[in-house]
């Protein structure tokens, strides 16, 4: 089926529809794979930074430092300034769309403390965190959905795109499966917005969902844009163990410290200043470090988040649904019992380049694509750099979701619909075909499950050469192996093993990307961690990555491109310490 | 541990009605109930058909009935339902295949009870005032992920599929209960017919099959009375 649109946003968590608020005259469609209120920004837990000051000083100009220090300076720091800066309104505008903040004693919206976020340039922690209980993602989801129905936003829901549609060198249009009907549509758009989110289910332990396969990253990718920065991948401290699902930062924000099979709270050793508060990156190396030591709990692969001394009343006022998640999930009680954790796959900080009105740029020369714009997870602007702050993925969805609305709202006005390209639907036509018609007898469960073992083993938080390569003849393997799955469904109807066919080559892409940004990157930088190249390396790798798709897995082309730096010296990069 | 799961199936396309099916899993007694369903999907019969995405009980997509309880998928543990299973999708919607409910009208339910924000002075130029305690009195209702545990429970909907539901009246009750809402009069109207609170019998089967705990029938009640005395009574 055909049909038209000034503007379609694909994804339907925080930037996505922080982007559909901005469009109020225009005729837009929202194309999710799932229910708009099932998407991954509601998962978020602890907060988002905006220096508001509501409970001591501060300012957007410590937070931007925090930003740009906390990425290790692989952060473009004009992007930062406009996200520190601009976070502040955005924050309000929330409130103002009725997003139930928690609140100050005299009625303000209410900040904690979190990792990384400092006063006057690292001397301490600073409360910057706005936040509700710790369901803040799910406050600004629902918060989102509810102004989406008051606009009237039109929501395609469970389509899942299977292609960005590009004539002469503009987008024009994605085509996309209806899950329930399995019937192939051609939304023909003047401007198109990605807001996919990430990928961490490429490993096996992830904080991530179901949904988050690297959905946009893959199709852009196979449109000929670059990736950046791919091989900047958070692995966040505190997951349940085994099971991977987060136990927010909030909880050391609170108080929480973490406690390995000594009964050390070892953080202190490391990072004297910021502790347990210490970035996502550090903390998660920190783990692996104990664990590496055999100070790991019974010698095991994992350690203790501690929260008992915050009390009872704190712990459920505070914490509620984390502590729901450590009862439900380890049948530990966190009041008296520490609770068993280990890093889990969260969030990449690379993504499909874009600049700050959130416009994808296809090469280093910062050349967009007209029409074509990402924002959220699946894009890099860059403000996270090498390592995202906590709370800051919130803070990126609502400022750059907003810039990439209020600037497609200029350029629908400006430009025309281009043409679509002839036969829009065939290559995603053929594709769904052929995995209807496959007989080459693989399963596409087995071959996902590999890829999460590989990337757990091989593509975590230490890295080494020899690893790498390693990985990335396994994905070689796979993509290979790829082209003989064969579906047990030839239904139609609501098809979830096609549509997780098609999930696992988005994931399949994604890890072809990060490794290869990993093996080339000879140093160590944020949450890109070198056994074999330990120092940060800004001579030569003071440069973002960008990966172009090849015919198969060896053969990605990488570029790069200059980090921006401003003139100011507060900001210049330095040694990284906390 | 080796158990039973029993699936209630259904095809559109190759079924003339549901059937019962069954298959034995090894499964830990710590792996969540939709560990057990994706260990069928993946290794067993790839045909099977549910809905899921968080895995962790936040984004409310894998509601079902589980042993006759509309539970999460992803909150139940297997060393919890015994050493048979019985799963079905939850009463009160249509069913488009397996596990997999139509929620349309669902959603259309919710917006119909104008669940946003309804103001009509200028806003200010930073954050509107609202005290912890003024806070606190609505705060239950914003927990709600709208899975529709609590409506497909409920046994005036299944008697009545126009009513409006318990969902629907706990997502007024979030606005209708928060001091910077000017909307509250008008959804007190909405509500107060035969297809709003007044089809609730106060069975309080919506409560139990919440997943966030919240107590929906209380919230109800608090809106059936804010509809007798003409507005949200103060905390």
């Amino acid at each position: 089926m055909y049909q038209k649109f000034d503007v379609v946003i694909v994804g339907s968590g925080g930037a996505g529809l922080m982007a559909a608020m901005q469009l109020p005259n225009a005729s837009v469609a929202v194309l999710t794979k799932v229910y708009p209120t099932r998407s991954h920004t509601g998962a978020a837990q602890g907060g988002v930074a905006a220096a508001l000051g509501n409970q001591e000083e501060d300012h957007w100009k410590w937070h931007m430092y925090d930003t740009v220090k906390g990425g290790d300076y692989l952060v473009d720091q004009p992007a930062a300034e406009i996200l520190t800066r601009e976070a502040i309104d955005a924050v309000y505008e929330l409130e103002h769309r009725g997003l139930p903040f928690n609140r100050t004693e005299d009625g303000r919206i209410d900040q904690r403390r979190f990792g990384g976020h400092t006063r006057n340039y690292g001397e301490g922690p600073v409360r910057r965190s706005c936040y509700a209980a710790d369901r803040t993602g799910h406050m600004i989801l629902q918060t989102m959905y509810q102004n989406a129905i008051k606009n009237e936003v039109r929501f395609f829901n469970e389509f899942l795109v299977l292609d960005l549609l590009v004539n002469d060198g503009q987008a024009c249009g994605v085509v996309a499966l209806e899950i329930r009907t399995g019937e192939i549509h051609t939304f023909h758009a003047k401007a198109i917005l990605f807001a996919t989110g990430g990928y961490g289910r490429a490993w096996r332990v992830t904080s991530n969902a179901f949904a988050c396969m690297g959905d946009g990253m893959s199709i852009a990718y196979r449109r000929g844009v670059p990736l950046q920065d791919m091989e900047m991948y958070q692995f966040h401290p505190t997951g349940i163990y085994k099971v991977g699902v987060l136990l927010s930062e909030a909880a050391r924000g609170e108080g929480g410290k973490l406690l390995n099979g000594k009964g050390e709270y070892f953080m202190e050793r490391y990072m004297p200043t910021l502790k347990d508060l210490a970035p996502r990156d550090i903390v998660s190396r920190c783990i692996v470090q104990e664990i590496k030591d055999g100070n790991g709990v019974d010698g095991k692969d994992y350690v203790y988040l501690d929260v008992r001394h915050l009390g009872a009343e704190k712990i459920a006022e505070k914490l509620p649904d984390i502590t729901d998640f450590a009862r439900n999930y380890l049948g530990v009680e966190p009041i008296t019992e520490p609770v068993p954790i280990q890093p889990t796959a969260h969030y990449a900080m690379g993504g499909i380049p874009t600049d700050t009105d959130a416009r994808v740029v296809i090469d280093s020369q910062w050349t967009p694509m007209p029409g074509f714009y990402a924002a959220g997870e699946v894009a890099c602007v860059s403000v996270h750099g090498a390592n995202r702050l906590g709370t800051n993925s919130l803070v990126d969805l609502i400022v750059f979701g907003r810039r990439a609305g209020k600037h497609m709202a200029q350029f629908i006005q400006e430009n025309d619909f281009a043409p679509l390209p002839e036969h829009p639907e065939d290559a995603s036509r053929e594709y769904i075909d052929h995995l209807y018609s496959s007989t080459g007898g693989e399963s596409a469960a087995r071959i996902r499950s590999e890829l999460q073992n590989e990337m757990i083993d091989n593509v975590f938080v230490e890295r080494t050469d020899k690893g790498l390569r390693h990985a990335l003849d396994e994905i070689a393997g796979l993509q290979e192996a790829y082209q003989n799955v064969q579906l047990q469904d030839k239904g139609k109807t609501f098809n979830t093993e096609l549509v997780e066919a098609v999930e696992l080559r988005f994931l399949l892409d994604c890890s072809e990307a990060t490794i290869h940004g990993a093996l080339a990157r000879t140093e160590s930088r944020g949450a890109h961690f070198r056994l074999d190249y330990e120092k940060r390396d800004d001579v030569n790798w003071l440069k973002h990555t960008l990966a172009y798709r090849g015919t198969q897995a060896h053969d990605v082309r990488l570029d790069y491109k200059d980090v921006i730096l401003i003139e100011d010296p507060i900001f210049k990069p330095k040694e990284r310490k906390y | 541990m080796n158990i039973l799961v029993r699936i209630k199936r259904y095809d559109p396309e190759r079924d003339a009605k549901p059937y019962w099916d069954e298959f034995r899993v090894d499964v830990e007694p710590i792996d969540r109930l939709l560990d057990t369903l994706n260990t069928i999907k993946w290794t067993m019969d790839g045909t099977l058909t549910y809905r899921r995405s968080c895995a962790h009980g936040v984004c409310g997509s894998d509601a079902m009935r589980i042993n006759g309880r509309n539970r999460l998928a992803c909150k139940v543990l297997m060393r919890d339902v015994g050493k048979k299973v019985t799963i079905e999708p939850m009463l009160g919607y249509s069913v488009i295949k397996d596990l997999v409910i139509d929620m349309d009208r669902f959603f259309d339910k919710y917006r119909s009870i104008k669940p946003y924000l309804i103001t009509h002075d200028n806003e200010p130029g930073t954050e509107r005032l609202q005290s912890p305690e003024q806070r606190a009195i609505y705060d239950e209702g914003t927990k709600c992920i709208l899975c529709g545990a609590c409506t497909g429970s409920c046994p005036s909907i299944w008697g009545n599929p126009d009513w409006v539901g318990p969902a629907s009246i706990v997502n007024a009750h979030r606005f209708i209960f928060d001091s910077r809402d000017q909307g509250g009069a008008e959804r007190l109207n909405l509500l107060s017919n035969k297809d709003g609170v007044w089809r609730c019998r106060t069975i309080f089967n919506c409560a139990d099959a919440c997943p966030r705990n919240i107590p929906v029938t209380d919230l109800i009640e608090q809106v059936k009375r804010a509809i007798v005395y003409g507005g949200p009574e103060e905390a």
